[in-house]
């Protein structure tokens, strides 16, 4: 049984691509189906295992190919590793049975199972980029869920689904490069590819290349936020969600922007925070009008959308932009605050997604116009989106109360009193937008499009239900959510150079 | 492609030599610029110029799509499997020390499989490509 | 004077730079899908060039062991930047995919001809 154990963080990322393979073999949808349930059932089962361990005994080092870092690759877990596993894996494990009739519904037989294919190749590669401890291999892994997230998205009915994915894949392209231009400046400088080991001899390096390592920073932090979608570099993720299969953008919406967000913690904690005095550094200086920006224009932007969908993808980036802002805050709250709301904000967007593909399941669109009295004749499903909808908003005794209440207290512990008061306003916007679909969907006329229509089948009931009542229960019992992501803050910042200011 | 003798003549005696050169760069990975990525590539462009001079149906009766489609992820299988060979054995993934009493030497005969794995996936990947662009235009 | 002389000792760096530029430029600059998807290829390959021109140490053999020399080329970059172009590749391999179905789809392949097609829906 150790043996197994020991083998856990292998088995995380060999099991999920195993799985990709052997699928890539099956012609028959259902079955497909069948093959992905039952591969990432299994993930959430390794991930908490990981966790456990790491709560207990500390953080696990295990070399692949037996190669002992720095030499070997390493795939490193700690406590914020093993968070995002958790939730990565968790989230997916709830979604799948799901899939299996909107996929059905949306996507053409004979191209089913190369659906399933692709999605747990995404899912390898999510898992990859959060589990290793090695800067390349976790470029290996960013484009191996992202080149499998361009083909998820291009699966989509409409034909503007193409065009989304080509402009997601020429600006994902363009910002996994630039991570691995930030890379390969970390490794002029200081020979190293593995995470700790960078960290150790960055602070030598700096001193002798100042400007490179900079650069190195630079290259790194526009690239990541290519990825996480951060305002301004946010322009591919509005098309690629609202064109999508329903299953990938509700899978991509919870899971691809929350890996690399982690892996932006992992570069300025980590690495430059260990090595350099991050006060020294503009992070928070970017950070900080970017987050606010995307809070304030992305939520707008949603208010004048009527494509629900869309809508939802615009309060996506106005929400990373309450995580970036936890992470520019750089004290226990705010950093607290930011890691449970990349929680939260997973489960969330989760249900509200798989809410919208139920109703595109039964009555065939998602634009407001012709959603009116959905909620008299889809019940259920209006009702986890009412759910879903007041943990966004913040309404307290939810999920997003917790994270908001977080960053408020971090903005106040570092003294901006301004930021505390636009976080709070930029959070009724969301009133806004929640509010107007709420008014279509109970207080107008039941339209044509969906005066047949009735709640989805159990199967994907269920799941949505599961993540709307959760994003309730981590909002009272947050020891899981908010107890782990303050302790895991609390790892981050004894670790970084000078000590975190509270 | 129009009938062209010397097009034809020059590519049939071409094709066997590029085949073998593809088998040369791959096993000559250790001592100069070599591996699976690259003679897969020359076993595709052996394919592929094949399909080009004689036409696609003459390509596809010797190499069918079927078995292109199928080759795909069984590389890829190769590889996984000589990886997970290390877990069952004891060691971590992807250790080929497992492979045998030597350690150097088993680190070499499990290189050379992963690298037969990456031919087979890369040489079926080129040619799957090829054969999807070229059925679009009909 | 001596600006010019550490651009020439560092000309490799240059050529990274200026292959950069170039592929970003075509990228932003350019409407058609492919010339996009060729300037993404040249950005992406100023990158190999800046991890492999560092990898050789200057007077160093290729990385074969032997009893007779010492001083040996870095090995890593290359192999860094193999699995790089095997991902190059497989990412052009897919942009091409998909600007052939969206020719398909839409009869053109010029940016602002789609969005117009778009905007009229």
């Amino acid at each position: 049984m150790s043996a197994l154990t020991a083998q856990l963080p292998g088995l995380q990322v060999v099991i999920p691509l195993l799985g990709a393979v052997l699928a890539a073999f099956i012609r028959r949808g259902a079955l497909a189906w069948g093959w992905a349930a039952l591969i990432t059932a299994t993930t959430p089962v390794v991930a908490f295992a990981l966790l456990v361990q790491v709560w207990t005994s500390g953080p696990i080092s295990y070399h692949l190919g037996g190669w002992p870092p720095p030499i070997g690759i390493e795939y490193r877990v700690d406590l914020l590793n093993a968070f995002v596993l958790v939730l990565v894996s968790l989230v997916s494990a709830i979604m799948m049975p799901y899939a299996r009739r909107s996929v059905a519904h949306e996507i053409d037989g004979d191209k089913q199972a190369w659906f399933y294919c692709m999605y747990l190749l995404c899912l390898t590669g999510l898992l990859g980029i959060t589990i290793t401890g090695d800067a390349f291999n976790a470029f290996v892994f960013l484009e191996i869920s992202s080149l499998s997230s361009y083909v998820l998205i291009a699966m989509g009915r409409d034909r503007r689904a193409l065009v989304a994915a080509y402009q997601y894949l020429i600006i994902g392209t363009i910002g996994a490069t630039f991570y691995v231009i930030g890379v390969g400046l970390l490794y002029l400088v200081t020979g190293s590819l593995n995470f700790a080991d960078i960290a150790l001899r960055l602070g030598e390096a700096s001193a002798l290349y100042q400007r490179p390592v900079l650069a190195g920073l630079a290259f790194l932090f526009v690239g990541i936020s290519l990825k996480l979608a951060l305002f301004p570099l946010h322009v591919w993720l509005p098309n690629a969600y609202a064109y999508a299969p329903s299953f990938a953008t509700a899978f991509l919406a919870a899971t691809a922007t929350k890996v690399a967000i982690y892996l932006l913690l992992r570069v300025i904690f980590s690495i430059y925070g260990v090595a350099l005095d991050l006060k020294s550094l503009p992070i928070s200086a970017v950070l900080y009008p970017l987050s606010i920006a995307a809070m304030f224009i992305a939520s707008i932007l949603a208010v004048y959308e009527t494509n629900l969908k869309r809508m939802l993808a615009y309060s996506s980036v106005a929400q990373i932009g309450y995580i970036t802002l936890g992470i520019a805050l750089m004290n226990q709250a705010g950093l607290t605050g930011g890691i449970v709301h990349l929680f939260n904000h997973a489960l969330i967007k989760g249900a509200l997604f798989l809410a919208l593909g139920a109703i595109v399941y039964r009555a065939g669109t998602v634009k407001l116009d012709n959603l009116g009295g959905v909620g008299r004749t889809m019940p259920l499903t209006c009702a986890a989106f009412v759910v879903a909808g007041m943990s966004l908003m913040g309404v307290p005794g939810t999920a997003g109360f917790i994270s908001k209440y977080y960053l408020i207290v971090g903005a106040l512990n570092a003294g901006m009193w301004p930021i505390a008061f636009l976080i709070v306003a930029s959070s009724l916007i969301a009133l806004v937008y929640i509010g107007r679909a709420v008014e279509v969907a109970y207080f107008r006329p039941v339209s044509s499009a969906v005066a047949h229509a009735k709640d989805p089948p159990l199967m994907m009931l269920v799941p949505l239900l599961v993540l709307a009542f959760a994003s309730v229960y981590f909002g009272i019992d947050t020891e899981l959510s908010a107890g782990v992501a303050g302790r895991v803050a609390e790892i981050l910042l004894s670790g970084i150079k000078v000590g975190g200011a509270n | 492609m129009k009938f062209d003798l010397i097009l034809r003549v020059g590519v049939k005696l071409m094709i066997p030599f590029m085949l073998l050169f593809a088998l040369y760069v791959q096993l000559h990975a250790d001592y100069g610029p070599g591996g699976g990525f690259q003679a897969g590539v020359i076993t595709a462009g052996a394919v592929i110029v094949y399909a080009l001079i004689f036409g696609i149906e003459e390509a596809q009766r010797v190499v069918p799509k079927r078995l292109v489609e199928f080759l795909v992820p069984l590389g890829v299988l190769i590889y996984a499997g000589t990886g997970l060979l290390g877990i069952l054995f004891g060691k971590n993934f992807l250790d080929y020390s497992v492979l045998g009493a030597n350690p150097p030497l088993a680190r070499e005969r499990g290189i050379l499989f992963v690298e037969i794995g990456v031919l087979l996936t890369v040489s079926s990947t080129m040619v799957a490509l090829f054969y999807a662009f070229s059925e679009r235009g009909r | 004077m001596e600006s010019f002389k550490s651009l020439f000792d560092h000309y490799n760096y240059v050529v990274t730079i200026v292959l950069m530029v170039a592929g970003l430029y075509i990228v932003i600059a350019r409407g058609n899908m492919i010339k996009k998807l060729i300037g993404l290829m040249l950005f992406q390959t100023s990158v190999y060039l800046l991890y492999i021109a560092p990898g050789k140490v200057i007077g160093g053999t290729p990385p074969v062991l032997d009893a007779k020399f010492t001083v040996y080329s870095n090995p890593l970059p290359h192999v860094l930047i193999l699995t790089a172009i095997v991902v190059g590749v497989a990412t052009i391999a897919l942009g091409l995919a998909l600007v052939t179905r969206i020719h398909e789809a839409y009869g053109t392949i010029e940016e602002d001809e789609i969005f117009a097609r778009d905007e009229q829906e």
